[in-house]
């Protein structure tokens, strides 16, 4: 014995077997209730009024903001909420914003409480095709192969491929000019080196005046640049920049390690490292005097200066870059060759064996 | 409808019978057009079924609608700073009504972006609205996607649409991140110079492809010409094809609906598109459009001009991207700094892990999941219900440890500032996220499965017991009790009207499959079992009738079940008795 309930079937009212997956049968839609706005017209005509001021107000408001742009005069400012703002800028804000959001709410409003609100039902129906569709067209591409000849004449149908499959190829060749192509000699020419040389002079990064040792004290850091910078413009300028940027400080040289092979690398405690993170590039710009720490604001790898620069913390894998340093005769601070090793984040073909490793001499 | 009005001479006849009907003076009017336009396109025929098609009422479901909106919204004012922006590096001196920045050197880009800001009017409204904007499309887009997700709507048959929208989701970030670029201000170039680490980081081909992207060594002259190409030309086309797509497979495939009385897997109950959804989705693309103009007026967005030109010897401290890339951003923060050094190589795993793998990852995850369900559950069925999430707790629980995780990580994007506000170290901060990443997630999971399970005993109780009268009685031997009522049918068809799981026991005969199909079935069982583990079945006819002639008999439902202890207290226990059985029992 099958039990039967009634079900709405496509539209039509029907008996079937109640589906054992539902435990609990259809009850159908529930009834609808009517709004306020139904059954009251006083309450109907007062929404009507409401959303008609809520679009009367739209063009006031959009006439306020063409005043606005001809009236307001451009440099007047005004203080509200902490914030130091432009009047005009404000008002733009203001009007056009009002304006948008009444037009939205009124419209909204009236599909509330206005327009008829009685849901209504619409049918699925399978997307997937029958299997006799399915068997037509299959039929039909069939015929659509056999008309073409391809199977008989096999080598069309490769040939095609073949020639759509590498016609592609010019498309692809003609973008080897994006960039330059990073051979060895590029590299070597590029990425792997600065305009850093021997003998060129450490200058203030701003003014480009040269830096003299005696200048320094102890716990200060001077942010700098090669002097042969001021060479370069444009986009030679800014390349060369991102590579050659340097820190300057000068520590106490008793309470810090200087290795063996670095001895001669400072002057008098001045010592000089690349300012660019070995992470990903950021300038580095935190110094934390007491502790010789140098932060990265970017990712917080931070670094010892007191120790041939080590990671101690954060992300980065390898030591700041150290740029030897040494006098010149009229006592300023110059370089007594490029870096040792490419400054700045890694690349795939960098040799990184030679980086300074803690507990390296 | 707006087919012409029936010409007079054949319709006289009738007309003595039953006056012809009166249109409208706007129908009268749009006749000749729209019957030009039915001649040639036959207009009347084709948009007859889109007029009144059906769409049900949810507030989840303007979550894509305002992802939809905003990037209108950014299309249109995009527009109009297009009109004065020149993507250009070549350096000019900045002779602008901008005091403070008279006579610097910058890139042209950033001069004519300050241009925008100080010197059209309405400029600045406009960059700020598209800013805004943009931070809106792409946390609508995520929040969409999670409303899609846990209640199931990328079921079949709608695969497609989700990995559609996945693609949406990926995109989105990489238009939002080349916009950002475009300014050339410090803060935007200190996260192409993140870029640029970023890309050189990918093993074997990392320095050929920073060489491709920027034309030459960091910073070059072309890269903001070819964001802008990016960012206005090709990104957008491609979004904009896609969103297509996207809402062409609703209206095809008809919008999913929730649960409840009326509702069937073979129908859509809703409101229909004119006039209903034409006032309620017209309006509240004006309201989405009001909010972002009001936010564009009142609340600053990415002051560029404190920032000053791009310097690759200065940065911010706290620099940090847009929220979006937060997660990877954070990623990168609390990576372990592993490189390897192997030859004359360096393979630079702290970068492109976090950088490139998590994004991979995320999205990656996020376009299998659809499938890797289906094989678990084996279920080949078209869903047009929604799931309400408590019913597939794994799937629930899923999602919430997906949500831990991404939230942990964009936590770790906000490490420095975490520390200094909450005066924590940022080592501390750092080590912790460190593991939480790892941890969170599973305990997330653990707590929101919980949660699940819990609420689908609330609805058994409810289903089996009735709901509290908040009638306190006191029966003649003194002890108080509650009387629950039972609840309406409507309630009763909405909480068990999903379909439930199917229980599939291991395989122990290996039967006609050979060695590798039955391993392959073996772990398919496994994963099926850890799906459904724990999650309750719904109550059967039988038991809901058994329960509701319990409740006839004393009018409480827990008189009967002799579970009430000497206290007078009612037993709650959901599983005593003849509760609800267990998906594995």
């Amino acid at each position: 014995m099958t039990e039967l309930e009634r079900r709405n079937v496509d539209g039509r009212s029907e008996l079937v077997a109640l589906d054992e997956r539902f435990p609990v049968p259809d009850p159908g839609e529930p009834e609808h209730l009517p709004r306020l706005t139904d059954v009251d017209e006083a309450a109907a005509d007062r929404a009507t009024r409401q959303i008609a001021l809520m679009f009367g107000l739209v063009p006031i408001l959009a006439i306020l903001f063409i005043v606005n742009y001809f009236a307001t005069p451009p440099e007047t400012y005004i203080d509200f909420a902490g914030l130091h703002a432009n009047l005009q800028h404000v008002i733009f804000g203001v009007t056009l914003g009002l304006a948008l959001t009444l037009l939205g709410v009124g419209a909204v409003q009236w599909a509330r409480q206005l327009m008829n609100d009685q849901e209504i039902v619409e049918y699925r129906h399978p997307h997937e095709s029958s299997d006799q569709e399915r068997a037509e067209t299959v039929g039909i591409l069939e015929q659509g192969v056999a008309e073409s000849g391809i199977t008989r004449r096999k080598v069309l149908g490769r040939s095609l491929l073949g020639a759509l499959g590498l016609v592609a190829l010019p498309g692809v060749v003609l973008l080897a000019d994006l960039g330059p192509w990073p051979t060895r000699k590029f590299i070597d020419a590029t990425l792997a080196t600065t305009i850093w040389k021997e003998g060129i002079r450490l200058v203030n990064d701003v003014t480009y005046a040269p830096i003299k040792a005696e200048q320094i004290q102890i716990g200060q850091l001077v942010n700098g640049q090669p002097e042969n910078l001021q060479d370069l413009h444009g986009t030679e300028f800014q390349q060369a920049k991102a590579k050659s940027s340097i820190i300057v400080v000068r520590m106490n040289p008793n309470t810090i390690k200087i290795p063996e092979s670095r001895q001669d690398w400072h002057v008098g405690g001045i010592l000089c490292y690349s300012k660019i993170c070995t992470h990903v590039g950021c300038p580095i710009s935190l110094w934390e005097q007491q502790t010789h720490h140098l932060l990265c604001p970017c990712h917080q790898s931070t670094f010892d200066l007191g120790d041939s620069g080590v990671v101690i913390f954060g992300p980065a894998a390898r030591s700041l870059p150290q740029l030897p340093i040494t006098v010149d005769s009229e006592g300023y601070l110059v370089a007594r060759s490029g870096f040792t090793v490419p400054v700045g984040p890694s690349y795939f073909e960098r040799d990184s064996r030679n980086d300074f490793q803690q507990g390296d001499n | 409808m707006a087919k012409p009005v029936p010409t007079a001479a054949g319709s006289d006849a009738v007309a003595a019978e039953t006056p012809p009907k009166q249109l409208g003076p706007v129908f009268k009017a749009a006749a000749g057009p729209a019957s030009w336009a039915d001649d040639r396109l036959g207009v009347a025929k084709l948009s007859r079924p889109f007029i009144r098609k059906v769409f049900p009422d949810h507030w989840s479901f303007l979550l894509g609608e305002i992802a939809l909106y905003s990037f209108i919204i950014l299309l249109l004012t995009g527009v109009f700073l297009t009109l004065w922006y020149k993507p250009s590096m070549a350096e000019i001196e900045y002779g602008g009504s901008y005091q403070l920045l008279r006579g610097m050197p910058m890139s042209e880009s950033f001069a004519s972006t300050l241009g925008i800001v100080f010197d059209i009017r309405g400029g600045l409204l406009i960059r700020q609205m598209h800013h805004w904007a943009a931070m809106l499309f792409i946390a609508a887009m995520l929040v969409h996607s999670l409303r899609i997700f846990f209640t199931g709507a990328f079921r079949k048959p709608r695969e497609v649409n989700w990995l559609i929208g996945v693609g949406l989701l990926a995109m989105g970030l990489i238009e939002g991140f080349a916009g950002y670029s475009l300014p050339d201000d410090l803060l935007s170039g200190t996260g192409l110079r993140f870029v640029d680490g970023l890309i050189r980081s990918i093993p074997v081909i990392g320095t050929w492809a920073e060489m491709f992207v920027f034309g030459g060594e960091f910073p070059g002259d072309l890269i903001v010409a070819r964001l802008y190409m990016a960012h206005i030309l090709l990104l957008p086309a491609l979004l904009l094809g896609l969103i297509s797509a996207h809402l062409a497979l609703v209206v095809y495939l008809k919008h999913t609906q929730y649960p409840g009385p009326g509702r069937t897997n073979g129908n859509v109950v809703g409101y229909p598109v004119f006039p209903v959804y034409m006032a309620k989705a017209g309006g509240f693309f004006f309201i989405v459009f009001g909010v972002i103009t009001l936010m564009g007026g009142l609340m600053q967005i990415n002051p560029l001009w404190t920032y000053g030109p791009y310097n690759p010897a200065q940065v911010t401290a706290g620099s940090q991207p847009d929220w979006y890339m937060g997660f990877v951003e954070g990623a990168i923060r609390i990576m372990p700094n592993w490189e390897s050094h192997i030859g004359g190589t360096t393979w630079s795993w702290n970068v492109a892990i976090p950088g490139l793998g998590l994004m991979g990852l995320l999205f990656g995850l996020m376009a299998v999941y659809p499938f890797v369900e289906q094989w678990v559950t084996g279920d080949k069925s078209e869903h047009h219900i929604l799931d309400r999430p408590r019913n597939v707790p794994t799937r629930t629980a899923f999602g919430v440890a997906a949500i831990t995780g991404y939230g942990l990580f964009w936590v770790g994007g906000g490490n420095d500032i975490i520390a200094t506000q909450f005066h924590v170290s940022l080592e501390a901060v750092t080590y912790f996220l460190r593991v939480m990443v790892f941890v969170g997630p599973v305990i997330a999971f653990l707590i929101a499965k919980r949660i699940c399970i819990a609420l689908q005993r609330a609805d058994h109780e409810r289903l089996l017991h009735g709901a509290e009268s908040a009638i306190i009685v006191r029966d003649p031997s003194g002890s108080y009790s509650e009387p629950h009522v039972p609840i309406s049918q409507e309630e009763a068809y909405t909480l068990t009207q999903h379909v439930d799981p199917l229980p599939l026991a291991p395989v122990t005969e290996q039967g006609d499959l050979s060695d590798k199909e039955f391993k392959a079935e073996q772990r398919r069982r496994k994963a099926t079992r850890f799906f459904f583990l724990d999650a309750l079945r719904k109550p059967s006819r039988a038991e809901l009738e058994e329960a509701a002639s319990h409740h006839e008999g004393d009018g409480n439902g827990h008189d009967g079940d002799g579970s009430r202890d000497v206290d007078g207290h009612d037993a709650k226990e959901i599983g005593a008795g003849s509760g609800p059985r267990r998906a594995q029992d």
